[in-house]
């Protein structure tokens, strides 16, 4: 399988053995995660799986309580600098300033990053329909998220940062969204990481995928890998059976009588002869959604 | 070019990207020597990743299905047409299969599929009048 990331290239973002708790709960339990250079990164997990708590450890809001956290080779808390003057961040809450006025916000954003693109922000602000006069906290919704991604994309960071960009948004603001991560990475060597619960967005602009469930990640892999090596198998048996034997790599089972179907992690032709040998008949054979693996994986 | 990707079909984009390119060609909507639209340009218009469309540009030539030229561009390789009727072939053959597939499952003889598809032929051709 090609691996689009060679892996000569030094990681934008590198996290070891990072554990995280707010008091008796763990948020996140020995986390390791490599963001390889020029790709896009999704992170994904359910409510309260620790996906925030991970970002802003990248981001250098949190200090790890135990492991390491690198970014650009960086601490992000001892070098915010060096650091967040590379990343642009979209954050679910989208806390902007609300006093201020679009114009405003604009204009004390760039001070913050020398390499701010005045030209690259104006067409941005254009192509949102974003009023320059308009009060921040008058912006609807989708707006106020255009507003921020206008601020997290202006400086053209080398990482990009979106945690939950679309939740509560309408499809056309999160096809801008999706927009704006797909240029940001078809600019050479830059990186985007995005969490997000929305699997079919994941699954389209996506090219490496980390699983995060109760604070561990529990899956990581380029897109295409995750996708060849999960199958959904229905088999059929010779005879009704009460319990179905085990194959190699499932994760969930499910049917009766004679036809069972297997969700397994492996390669299809593997699994073929692993039913084979249980003299099983492979009745139906077909790749699965991101969300089915999803939903396999956490729920196992 | 008229393709659509669905992420909730199970099929890997970039395949959902190299089947309908091989269709369109083998049906030919998509004519020898045509210009296929630059990586980045299809990946924004489908919203997906450019390194799925590279793949499947890459895929593409390997089955000489497509060709770089110097330019940089990805054309539709002018040896389309035997290819193309291979092409063709292979596409029908899927669909049989499943079609034989599916009678087998709903227990309709292999003498009365053939007679079926006899009837619907008849069916479609324009009436002489």
């Amino acid at each position: 399988m090609s691996d689009p990331f060679p892996s000569s290239a030094p990681p934008v973002v590198d996290i070891k053995r990072v554990t995280r708790r707010f008091g008796t709960k763990t948020a996140l339990d020995e986390v390791s995660l490599v963001v390889p250079r020029g790709g896009v990164f999704g992170l994904i997990g359910g409510n309260g799986a620790g996906k925030t708590t991970l970002i802003k450890h990248i981001l250098g809001m949190f200090k790890p309580q135990a492991g390491s956290v690198q970014v650009f080779g960086l601490d992000p808390v001892e070098n915010p600098v060096g650091t967040l003057g590379r990343i642009g961040y979209l954050s679910e809450e989208r806390d902007l300033p609300n006093w201020m006025r679009v114009g405003e916000l604009m204009r004390y954003t760039q001070a913050f990053f020398p390499n701010w693109d005045e030209t690259y922000a104006e067409e941005l602000r254009v192509a949102f329909d974003l009023d320059p006069k308009a009060k921040v906290q008058n912006l609807s919704r989708g707006q106020r998220a255009r507003a921020g991604l206008l601020v997290a994309l202006a400086h053209r960071p080398d990482l990009l940062v979106l945690d939950e960009p679309s939740s509560g948004l309408d499809p056309v603001v999160r096809r801008d969204i999706l927009g704006a991560i797909i240029r940001t990475i078809a600019d050479e060597g830059r990186t985007v990481l995005f969490s997000s619960h929305l699997l079919d967005e994941v699954e389209r602009v996506a090219d490496r995928v980390a699983i995060i469930h109760q604070g561990r990640i529990v899956l990581t892999a380029p897109m295409d890998e995750i996708k060849d090596t999960h199958r959904r198998m229905t088999l059929r048996f010779g005879q009704s059976i009460d319990r179905p034997p085990a194959l190699v790599g499932t994760l969930a089972c499910d049917g009766g009588g004679a036809e069972w179907t297997y969700i397994c992690n492996g390669e299809s032709s593997q699994l073929r002869r692993a039913a084979d040998a249980l003299g099983a008949t492979v009745v139906d054979d077909a790749s699965l959604t991101l969300d089915e693996i999803f939903v396999s994986r956490v729920l196992k | 070019m008229q393709i659509h990707i669905s992420a909730a079909n199970g099929v890997a984009i970039y395949l959902q990207i190299v089947n309908q390119i091989k269709y369109l060609v083998a049906s030919g909507r998509l004519a020898p020597g045509e210009e296929l639209p630059a990586i980045r340009v299809l990946a924004e218009r489908l919203v997906v990743n450019p390194n799925t469309v590279a793949r499947a540009y890459r895929e593409l030539e390997a089955a000489g299905i497509v060709e770089k030229r110097r330019t940089a561009g990805t054309y539709v390789s002018d040896q389309g047409s035997p290819l193309a009727r291979r092409e063709r072939i292979k596409i029908l053959t899927e669909r049989i299969d499943a079609l034989l597939a599916e009678a087998q499952q709903l227990d309709v003889p292999f003498a009365d599929v053939v007679k079926l598809v006899e009837q619907r032929q008849a069916a479609l051709q324009p009436s002489p009048s």
